[in-house]
Order: structure tokens, then sequence, then C-alpha cells
């Protein structure tokens, strides 16, 4: 065992994302000695594919808006199944996140009288976004990125050495998460982990370990996300004692690129939308008029006329549907394909040429213009893109305690981002996002930094632990060769498409969660070849089992939830129904099986319903929670 | 050391590029080698570089951009713009008094920078294909730290353009007095105008102008000229050939005229 | 409409390695990356490569396609014909680890020493107030996804090792125009990047610019700007004294 690598930190944070980055930002902050346990290369995180931007009531285009008017969005586009304490801290302090990302260096677009610009996205009532182009995400990871450099060189300076408080530790993975049982309530002891460049291991010892490791997307074929999202916090977690929550809920973006076939699930922003994109049917129709719910009936426009007008005079006009939230419009046009209105390639048509001059697209959207010059050979300053619904998000993740981003169950494991759950309830608003990883990102690092001055140094890791752990990550060499990791990880992508996807049912669900049965033992006999250097197919067999695990926590959820809410659509149950709104659905193991059980959803204070109309609420809740609130004050 | 530099792949070609990377560099060679050679010779003819009424051929006053300002005083009569103050001493071709200044300014230029170092000096010969060199040290030694100084070679080479465009409307006067246009005119008129587009297009025109600013928003007026000499700039390698072709064509033609070869066509 | 294809990818690790050949299924509209993901599923499942985003916005899957360096994620197999042999290698400026990945950390390295944003001394969070107009030269070099296909054509350390010490290369030449033109940063750069980031050895012979996939200016924009900054404070004795009576901006 001598020959492993050891480490010893205040805070490890698993994850080199936006709210990985932020976290060890507040820990150093705090004075703490911090770890980043990076998958990919520093900077290459999942955060960089964001485009929209990031949602924050600066009100800095319209000045009608504040937290409040944040806040109610986020619940209303979560269907009110929000944590609702992390929906309001989030709204109140994006602000303060994305004005601090000016003082690290970022640079936003601009309004006339020089502050962050603001752009509109779909379930925001004002333009809230503060945005670069649409690559948001870039700049939001670099600023954070080039933070972390910096505060590496004011370490130098005091004590010569750049990684004296933080160190990266660039394509480093981690397969297993070490605890501390002696005491009752498990808790963290650090992790062990591979550097994917040598296949050498590593353990690190620390008392807080910060989850920070985005989603799940790469269980389903058709998706947005990176090589990266397998889920991996959601598995060590969940392993570690720890509970997931709401696991059903994924979103499918609406427009994801559909042809040609190898880009197929690419995100095309929303801010296409948010800019004056309108999707139309093969038959040339606007069918977005055709799908806006009752709920949403009050805040969007009726007619084509309207919606028209609003893009000149948002204050006097309704906005129109394909801002509607991402479940109404992914629906939609799921709905307009399989009814045969799609268009040749199997998506509905996407189209920003006819409101905006090419000059307006390229500035606007210039990722958007050369990703569909140079990969589908289309030129959307001239001609309408195609798009499809791709997964792109999962709003379930480790459940945590609203303020401080612990997780349950497991002393000193904290969850931010993706990875945590609660914020979005049953579907994510755009831009909702970013701003969550600043906000929780801070939180948790702040948290965690509480927790390490009270619990001090972490418990010792026994070789026993470790040898382990190595056990466990060296077994895919072992295997009885008769199964391929890129075979199996395609035909639980297949899967996951087709039976656990945007449109779900019973019959299919009990079928995946059979087909997942198969696939566990199949996974067992993967085997990989060659040797531990940089070795894809070893990765990917490791991968493998978070990703199984994720999906069957995601069935069984979906299974059991009976009704059709956000990023959970049942045809046997196409109704939103007011019980299950207070019904949070936690996965957990107990004795290495994935359970699933019901948990009610914690009772949204007074003060906060009374943000609302009643007459909306009505929607949502059941009279007898209802009972008492005066709404309608806005 | 080389891209075979221990620790990385071992590629034994210098390049796998399939495309015909050398042609570039080949061409750019040849048309900056026949300007030099051509230039040359002009430079060292110390003749036929002034067109008057002695020339048979002569419409109007033309004087080669090779010569101009002829400030020797062995200068041809009339040439002589700015009078010679050089004096007699001075006994080599008038056009060598001045030549270095116009050549400075190309020789400086951050376009034929490329050019030549890349064509002439392989270095690199196209991009991903090894250089042949052992030492690199760019541009931080003399001579080559001299190209910093680019910017003063621009101003003295708008004096030059400046120059240049007065020949070219002196010329229109005609060697009898009276406006008149002719192929010469024409041709001067054009010479100096690309001389001013290439001029123009630099880049320390583009920083002078307000390339050095932080707060374009506190400028209008020098932001402005900054988009617009920007817009130009990137068409600087465009202007550079062509005003450097259309030099050695302006001079070609005046010698024509001068020697007799032919007569300058008159419009009017 | 799928073919086959002739590839030869390049195998190895820092010690030895050599070109090897497949014969592969290529289908429309496919990249590059595509076909290596192939011959990892089919024909070799511990064929190295980095990756991520698999749509140009991460800057991963850099490599030398046909001797070129280009992000495997953007380059589509129409660009080449059907019986022509694509040949894929490392980056062949960095040390490599196996097969196409290669160790970027130098990158990382000059990253640190450029000096980080110098934020205005008293002006809060949410009080800064810029432009569009000043903001927007910098935005361009915040376009990068340090895919390093720009230090790796730079011939000053592609073909010189021994430059690496003292040549920043085009990544970080952007990053010091980026600040030096932020609107609101306090930090000179100009003398630093000519002393101790090796802008002198740049000879604008502009691959940076070519190989770019987002299409930065590198060198008109940002290098050729610094080369005229850096002459104002260091080879210009004229602009020195009337620095020296005015200030130096605005």
């Amino acid at each position: 065992m001598s020959q492993i690598e050891r480490h010893t930190y205040d805070v490890v944070v698993i994850g080199a994302g936006g709210a990985g980055l932020r976290a060890a930002i507040e820990a150093r902050a705090q004075g703490k000695s911090v770890a980043i346990l990076s998958k990919s290369l520093f900077g290459k995180a999942h955060t960089v594919m964001a485009e929209g931007g990031i949602a924050a009531a600066m009100g800095n285009v319209n000045n009608n808006d504040n937290w409040q008017v944040h806040f109610r969005d986020t619940m209303r586009g979560g269907k009110f199944l929000n944590n609702y304490r992390m929906a309001e801290l989030h709204a109140k302090e994006a602000p303060q996140r994305v004005w601090e990302l000016e003082t690290y260096g970022a640079l936003f677009d601009r309004t006339k009288d020089g502050k962050i610009s603001q752009r509109n996205f779909g379930g925001h009532e004002y333009p809230r976004l503060a945005h670069v182009g649409d690559r948001t995400g870039l700049e939001l990871i670099r600023t954070l990125q080039q933070k972390i450099v910096s505060l590496q060189q004011d370490d130098y300076i005091t004590t010569g050495d750049y990684e004296s408080h933080i160190k990266v530790f660039a394509e480093f993975a981690v397969t297993d998460l070490l605890l501390d049982e002696s005491a009752g309530q498990p808790r963290v002891a650090g992790c062990f982990g591979y550097y994917r460049e040598t296949g050498d291991f590593a353990v690190f010892q620390a008392p807080a370990v910060i989850l920070a490791t985005g989603g799940i997307g790469k269980s389903f074929k058709v998706t947005s996300n990176s090589w990266e999202y397998t889920g991996d916090g959601h598995s060590l977690a969940i392993r570690a004692g720890s509970t997931l929550i709401n696991m059903e809920f994924v979103q499918f973006h609406p427009t994801g690129m559909v042809w040609p076939p190898s880009v197929k699930g690419i995100l095309v922003t929303e801010s296409v939308r948010g800019d004056g994109g309108v999707l139309r049917n093969s038959e040339g129709r606007r069918f977005m008029f055709d799908y806006i719910p009752d709920v949403f009936k009050k805040q969007y426009a009726t007619t084509e006329a309207e919606a028209d007008r609003w893009y000149t005079d948002p204050d006097n006009n309704k906005r129109p549907p394909e801002l509607l939230p991402r479940d109404e419009v992914a629906r939609a046009i799921n709905t307009e394909v399989k009814a045969g209105r799609g268009t040749p390639h199997g998506g509905v048509f996407l189209d920003v040429s006819t409101r905006l001059t090419a000059e307006q697209i390229q500035t606007k959207l210039p990722s958007m213009y050369h990703q569909f010059k140079e990969l589908a050979g289309v030129d959307i300053t001239k001609e309408p893109m195609e798009v499809g619904p791709t997964c792109h998000y999962v709003m379930g993740g480790v459940e945590v305690e609203a303020d401080t981003q612990a997780a349950t169950g497991v002393l000193g494991l904290y969850a931010a981002g993706e990875v945590g759950g609660g914020l979005h309830g049953s579907n994510r608003l755009g831009g909702n996002s970013l701003s969550d990883l600043l906000v929780f990102g801070r939180r948790a690092g702040e948290a965690a930094s509480t927790y390490v001055d009270a619990a001090g140094a972490a418990a010792q890791i026994t070789d026993d632990a470790i040898a382990r752990a190595q056990a466990h990550a060296l077994a895919p060499f072992d295997g009885d060769g008769s199964e391929n990791p890129y075979t199996i990880h395609s035909d639980l992508q297949q899967t996951m498409n087709d039976l656990v996807g945007i449109i779900r049912n019973g019959t299919e669900l009990r079928d995946a969660l059979d087909r997942l049965e198969s696939f566990k033992s199949r996974v067992r006999n993967v085997t990989v070849t060659g040797g531990r250097v940089f070795n894809p197919g070893w990765h990917l067999a490791l991968d493998l089992q978070s990703l199984l695990l994720v999906s069957e926590c995601l069935a069984r959820s979906a299974l059991a939830r009976e009704e059709s809410r956000g990023g959970h659509t049942r045809d046997d149950f196409p109704a939103m129904d007011p019980q299950w709104r207070q019904v949070n659905l936690i996965c957990r193991m107990t004795d290495k099986q994935v359970n699933v059980s019901k948990q009610a959803v914690p009772t949204v204070p007074n003060e906060l319903l009374s943000l609302f109309d009643v007459t909306e609420l009505d929607k949502y809740f059941t009279g007898a929670e209802l009972a008492g609130v005066t709404g309608g004050a806005h | 050391m080389s891209v075979n530099a221990p620790g990385r792949a071992k590629i034994d070609a210098k390049t796998l590029r399939t495309d015909a990377w050398w042609l570039q560099p080949a061409i750019t060679a040849a048309v900056l080698l026949s300007f030099i050679v051509y230039a040359t010779w002009r430079a060292f003819e110390d003749k036929f570089y002034f067109v008057n009424e002695l020339n048979p051929g002569g419409k109007v006053d033309l004087i080669s951009p090779f010569y101009s300002p002829c400030l020797a005083s062995h200068c041809v009569s009339g040439s002589s713009m700015l009078g010679q103050p050089i004096g007699s001493w001075w006994t080599l071709s008038p056009a060598l008094l001045i030549l270095v200044f116009p050549l400075g300014f190309r020789f400086t230029c951050y376009y034929y920078r490329k050019a030549y170092f890349r064509s002439f000096w392989l270095s690199p010969p196209a991009c991903a294909v090894a250089e042949p060199h052992t030492k690199y040290t760019g541009e931080t030694r003399f001579p080559l730290l001299v190209n910093n100084l680019h910017r003063y070679f621009f101003y003295i080479g708008l004096v030059f353009n400046a120059l240049l465009t007065i020949d070219a409307f002196i010329a229109f006067r005609g060697v009898q007095g009276g406006f008149h246009m002719s192929v010469g005119t024409v041709v001067l008129l054009l010479n100096a105008t690309f001389l001013w587009l290439y001029s123009l297009s630099c880049h320390s025109c583009r920083h002078a102008m307000g390339g050095r600013l932080n707060h374009f928003s506190k400028h209008p007026v020098r932001y402005r000229m900054w988009t617009w000499i920007s817009r130009l700039n990137t068409h600087h390698p465009k202007f550079a050939w062509i005003s450097l072709i259309g030099v050695a064509l302006a001079d070609y033609y005046v010698r024509c005229i001068s020697a007799g070869t032919f007569t300058d066509i008159l419009f009017f | 409409m799928g073919y086959t294809s002739k590839f030869r990818v390049w195998r190895g690790d820092d010690t030895d390695g050599g070109l090897v050949d497949f014969e592969v299924e290529v289908n429309e509209g496919e990249v590059v990356l595509d076909i290596v993901h192939r011959l990892q599923a089919t024909e070799a499942p511990d064929l190295a490569v980095r990756w991520n985003c698999k749509a140009g916005k991460c800057g991963s899957c850099s490599a030398e396609v046909n001797g070129r360096p280009r992000l495997m994620c953007m380059t589509r197999m129409s660009t080449f014909s059907q019986d022509e042999v694509v040949t894929v290698t490392p980056l062949r400026a960095f040390p490599v680890i196996k097969d196409l990945v290669t160790d970027v950390s130098f990158n990382y390295q000059k990253a640190r020493e450029i000096p980080s944003f110098a934020p205005p001394v008293g002006v809060e969070p949410g009080d800064y107030r810029m432009q569009q107009v000043d903001v927007q030269r910098s935005q361009e070099f915040r376009k990068c996804i340090e895919c390093f296909l720009c230090q790796n054509t730079c011939h000053v350390i592609r073909d010189h090792e021994e430059n690496k010490e003292a040549f920043a290369g085009p990544r970080y030449f952007i990053r010091l125009a980026e600040l030096d033109m932020h609107p609101l940063d306090v930090k000179d750069r100009r003398r630093g990047a000519q002393e101790e980031h090796g802008l002198g050895m740049c000879n604008i012979t502009k691959c940076c610019t070519d190989v770019c996939p987002e299409h930065i200016h590198i060198t008109d924009n940002a290098i050729i700007p610094m080369k005229e900054r850096v002459a104002d404070v260091k080879y210009d004795p004229l602009k020195r004294i009337l620095l020296k009576i005015t200030s130096r901006d605005d």
C-alpha cells in the first residue's frame, strides 16, 4: 500500500465546474486548504457548454425585477415542487454572485448605461440573464478558473508555492468516498481515485468533501451533455449512505440538433427563442400556440400578433409561447413530431432568420451560427434550423440541507450545483443553473469550512479501506472477457432513451427496470484490455457503474410517481395531481439495493406563498394547504 | 531541438501535411525576389526616371516613384521637386538616397515580416511544418529588434506618399502646361492611391489612431477612425502586394516612356 | 451513404510509437472524433483520446489531422475524399502521454505566470460600469476555449523546446492583451509582455490565427497591438517623452 500517493486537505472538492470552483474559492477564503479533483483538464468542465446566461434579478434592463419575481418564476417553473428555501436563497443571492464575477475579471455584455445586460429567457418574467453572447458558460468557467489562479499567485507571494492552499488535480477521477463509521452516523474521511493520465491511485484524507460533479446525461443516447456526465457524484453519495431526491425529473431541452446523426443532441441555446426565434412544424404552423397549458394562460400571448409585438413592447404585451418553460416546449415538439408534422429528420423548424438580420444573428448568437455552419452546413441567417428534444439536465440530485448544502445522512458531505437536488423542483428554468452553481457553490464552500472548524482533522484512513477501494477500481481488468464497456454503454443509453425518456408509462418503465437488472450482471462481466495508462475502456467501465446506479434510481422514481409534472411525463397518468405535489421521492441504497420512498415536501411558509395570486396557487395546491393563505399582494 | 524533442510523439516526418503547403511561400519568395532584382537594377540604373518635354513620347511630366524626390545634384533637370540639398559629392544613383525609407517601411511591416520569415527564412515555411534552424530568438535582438520601430518608417512613409501624390498632380499639368490626362497620370495617381491604402491600413497607424486607447467610449472620433482603419487593416496584405507590384509597374511605365520604348497615351 | 475509410492513427507513448493503419466505417455527417470513437468501440478499446463536449466548445480534442492542428470534433469527414488516407496524430509540440493524448501542463504553468486581473480599488461589486465598445476587444479574446492549438502550432516552441521557458505563447499573449485592454484593469502589462513573457520572440507568422477554431484574430488584434503598446514604452523615445507629458490614456 505504501506506493499509493496520499494527500491531506481540509476540504476536497470533487468536480471543477462552476459549483466546484466557486466552492473552492469560498473555502480558500475561509482559510482552508483545498484540493480540487477534476475529471477533465482544468477549465473543460461541462459548465463551459452553458450558453444563454446567468439568471439574477439585478433589474438592469427592467427595473420591475426583484428577487420576489425571480422566486415566483422559479417555483412556477418547477411546478411548486421546489425546495422553497433554496429557491428563496437562490433568488436573493444570485445578483451578488454575478457582480462578484466582475471583480474576478468577467466581461459581460453591457447595457447602454454600462451595466450588465440581461436577456429574456423561457419562464422568466423579465429580461434577467446576464450573458456574453451565447457563450456565458465559457465566461463563467474561465472567470472562476482565473480567480483560482489569481489566489494561487497570492499564495505564491506569501508561501513561495502556488499550490500551498489550492491545488487542482487535473484528470483525476474519484471512485470511492472513504468514511469513518466508528461513531454512529457515517462521517467523511476522504476519497479514493485514479489519475486518468497514469492510472495511478491516490488517497485524499479530508474531513469535508464537496460533490460538484454535475449530472447524468450520459445515461441517455440523445443528450447535450459531455462524456463527464456519468452521475459520479450521485453515485458516490448514494453508495456512501446519503439519499437522492427528485430523480424522476429529467429535463429534456426542447432544442437540440437533430441532423446529422453524429451531432444529434448538441444544444441549440434557448437564446435563439429569447431573441426572436419561432418554432414551426412541417406545415408552417407556429404550433406553440396550441400547447399553452391552463396554468400559464395568463402569462403568455395567445395570438401571433400579440406575440410579435412583445419583442418590441414587452410591457404591454404577453410573451410568445415559444418561451414557455422547457418541459412544455419539449413535450409540444415531441407531440408534433409523433403526429407526423415533423421535419424530414424528425424535428421541428426553429427560425430566427426572419426576425433578425444576419449581422444581429452573428453578434447575438455567434456560436450557434458557427455550430450549424460547420457541423450541419446550415446557414441560420438564411434558413431555419431543425431541432428536437435532447436530454439536458437532471433536476434530481443529492438531498441537501437548503442553507448549507450538507448531504443527508453523511456528515462532512456536501453537494452543490447539478448534483444537488431540490432547487429546481420538477423543472429547471434556463439560466437558473449557472446562478445555482454560484449561489450554492459558495454556500457549500462556506458550510464545509465551518464544519471543518468544528470537526477537526479527518479520521485516519485504514489500509484495509484503501485496499477495498483499489480492488473495486481494478475489478474491470479481471473480468471474464465477455463484455465490452462501449457496447453496454450504448445499450444502456438506448434503453433509457426509449423507455425512460421524455414520455413514459408504467409498462415501459417496468421493462426498463428489467433490462437494467440484466445490465447489472453484464457490467460485472465487463472486461478491459490494455494497461492503466490513459485507458478509456477502463474509465468507461468504472463510469458505467455510476450510470447504472443513477439510471435505476431514475427509473424506479419515475415508476413510483403516478402523475405528470415538469420533467416527468406519464402518458398513463397525464395530469398533474396536487396530492403528488406534496411528495418528494427519495432514493437510497439499503443492502446494496436501490429503494425509493415517499417523503413530504417542506411546507412553504405563508409569507412566501402570499407572493402569489391565490387563483394561481389553486392550480397546484390542495384546498387544505391553501386554507388561510392570502395571496395576490403583487 | 526540433519538433522531435524528447518526450514528444515519435514521428519522423517534418510535417504530415498532405496539401501543397510549399506553394504559398514559393510564390511569395518568387514575387519578392523578382521585385528585389528589378528594384536593385533600377535603383542603380540612374537614368530613364523622368519624363518631360525632352522625351519624344512624353505628354505630361512623369517621375518614377523610385527616384522621387530626386535630391542629388546630378538629378535630371526638373526632377527635383524639393531642390538638390545633397550636393555634388553624391555621385551614385539618387534613388539610393531615398529608397531605404520605403524599403524600411516594408521591411518592418507586420505583414511583410510574416511573408519573408515564412518564405525566405523558413521560420516556419508553413504552419505545422518544421523549420530548419536549430536556434531561434525571434525579434529580440539587433537587427530584427529594429522591427519595433515600424511606426517611424510609417511616419516617413506618409511623407513619401504625400510627395508621390504631388508628383501625380504635377503630372496632370502637361509638358506644355494646361490640364491633361494620360495613361501616365493615371498610373502615378493609382500608384499613390495604393500606397496610401497600404500605409493607412498599417497596424502602427491603427494603433496610433485609437488602438492604444482603453476607453473608446471617451473618444468617439478616434474610435470611429480606429474602426475605419481596422476595416482597412484586414486588407493590409492585399494592399501590400498591390502597392508593391504597383510601384514597380509605375516605375517601369515611366522608364518605358523616358527611354522612348513607347509613347504615353494622352486622353485629353 | 457510408463508406470505408483508411485511417492512420499514431499509437504509442513517450518512449516509442508509430502510425497504425485501420479501415473503418464512416457515415454521413460524421467528424474525425466519431471515427476515433468507432475505433475505440470496435478495434482499439484502449485507444487514448481526450474529449469532452464534442461540440467545439471545450477545446479538449485537439490533435493533428493530416498534419494540421485541428479539433477532431469540428473536422468533418466530408472535407476528405473517400479514398484519402486520414492521418491522426497527437499534438507535436507537447510531450505525449499515450496515443492521441498529450501533456499540456506547459500551458497551465504559463497561465500562472500572467499577472491576474487587477480590479480597480474602491469600486464595489455591482458598481462596475463599462461600455460595450470598451469591453468588446477583450471579449474577443475571452472566446478562447484553451484548445492550445495555437500553442502547439507556434514554431517558437514547436520547433524549439528550449524556448518554452522564455515564451508564453499566443494563448497567453491574448490573455495579456485582454487584460491590458480591459477598461477597468489597473495594472500595466506592457513591459512585462516583452521582458517576461517573450512577446518579442513572436515573428508574427500568423499560424496561431490560422489554426484558431474560435476564429480569434490572435495576431492582428492581440499580438500586434501588444507589440505596438510595448513599443510605446520601450522603443519609441518620442512617445516616451509624450507619455511623460500627458497621461497614458484618456
